[in-house]
């Protein structure tokens, strides 16, 4: 009850957004003609927001099952590198070890990689509360939403926009959390170049090789603007305090690059 | 013909859990005694931003420009997400007036 309390009210946020964003999983999977069992089934095993979208045309468009494999592989190519952050922390973890890495989702991860973990409280179970919460939050949200989804009356055409709409935001956020644009430039050009060259239907699996060709391609660039931006950013710690006309003209010269 | 699909789908589901799996459970077992080697980090830290623009792109596969309505419900609804995105930076908030703006356009332009 303890660990509830305390960590209840860290999960809110993905509470709602997790709500929201399930439910219109739960919608779109019941528009698609799969009801609450699959809903349940993916949003328990899958347990990954994007790929679950990614997932509903998938299986609607009869992909085969080999790219279904490369796509959920290189969509959830990340989560690789939540691991790779979080060894240390679930280190000892135990019998929780299986649950915790399983339930790793981006959200989830944003709330334990930090490792704060209040006072009093094992770390391992506290991030198992955390990670049940969010789990059960999705969840909730997707039952709710294919059980919402077969009361629809009316025209539903085009609400599967709601997964676009969501990765456009991400990349957005990306984009404006970030100086260093060239990935998100590489990503967008090679899958075009790729969707012009082999189609809509095959484009996915060589646009993830060339993407991975150019990045590799271009790693010593960014790791050199990487090392000199951290410079720059430790050189900056002392003169931090800008005042406010700084940071609005420095959002002006933003705006318009 | 349902159990086909219904089989099809149970499978692509199962797939779709043991790679995601496969993936979160993998830098535990390789990583577990070892340090990252340089190579994998850096894929790390670049490879979420290329991913995502690739997202976008596979979700805009399916635009045609040669014929009515010409990708447009689509391309006002994308620039009304990145404009209310970058405006209040509310992820819900850009996600729910993008859908709503793009299912009234398409209902209304191909009707």
């Amino acid at each position: 009850m303890k660990y509830l309390k305390t960590a209840f009210p860290k999960t809110l946020p993905v509470l709602a957004g997790y709500m929201v964003l399930g439910m219109g999983f739960g919608i779109l999977l019941r528009v698609n003609g799969y009801g609450i069992l699959w809903a349940l089934a993916m949003s328990i095993f899958i347990y990954a927001g994007s790929m679950q979208f990614v997932g509903i045309s998938l299986i609607t468009g009869g992909a085969s099952l080999v790219s279904i494999a490369v796509t959920t592989l290189m969509v959830n190519a990340r989560h690789l590198f939540y691991g790779i952050s979080m060894v240390d922390r679930y280190r000892g973890a135990g019998h929780k070890k299986p649950y915790l890495m399983h339930a790793l989702t981006d959200e989830t991860y944003s709330l334990v990689c930090t490792g704060d973990v209040p006072e009093g409280l094992q770390p391992h179970r506290y991030y198992l509360t955390i990670s049940a919460l969010n789990h059960t939050y999705w969840v909730m949200g997707s039952v709710l939403g294919s059980l919402v989804g077969g009361l629809l009356t009316f025209n539903t055409a085009g609400i599967d926009f709601a997964m676009t709409a969501l990765f456009v935001t991400v990349f957005v956020e990306q984009w404006l959390t970030t100086k260093e644009h060239r990935p998100a430039l590489i990503g967008v050009e090679a899958s075009v170049l790729c969707l012009l060259f082999f189609g809509a239907d095959h484009f996915l699996i060589p646009a993830m090789i060339l993407i991975t060709a150019a990045l590799t391609m271009k790693r010593k660039v960014l790791e050199q603007r990487d090392s000199f931006e951290q410079a720059a950013a430790s050189q900056q710690q002392d003169t931090l305090t800008l005042d406010t006309k700084d940071i609005s003209m420095f959002d002006n010269k933003e705006d318009c690059v | 013909m349902t159990t086909i699909i219904s089989n099809q789908s149970f499978w692509a589901i199962v797939i779709m859990s043991a790679m995601t799996l496969l993936l979160r459970v993998l830098p535990f077992l390789v990583f577990g005694h070892r340090k990252t080697p340089a190579y994998i980090s850096f894929l790390g830290k670049y490879l979420p931003y290329a991913i995502m623009g690739m997202l976008v792109v596979y979700c805009l596969k399916g635009i045609t420009f040669t014929a009515a309505p010409f990708g447009l419900p689509e391309l006002i609804a994308v620039a009304l997400v990145v404009v209310l995105h970058v405006w209040k930076r509310n992820t819900l908030f850009s996600i729910i007036c993008g859908t709503v703006c793009y299912m009234i356009l398409l209902q209304t332009m191909t009707h």
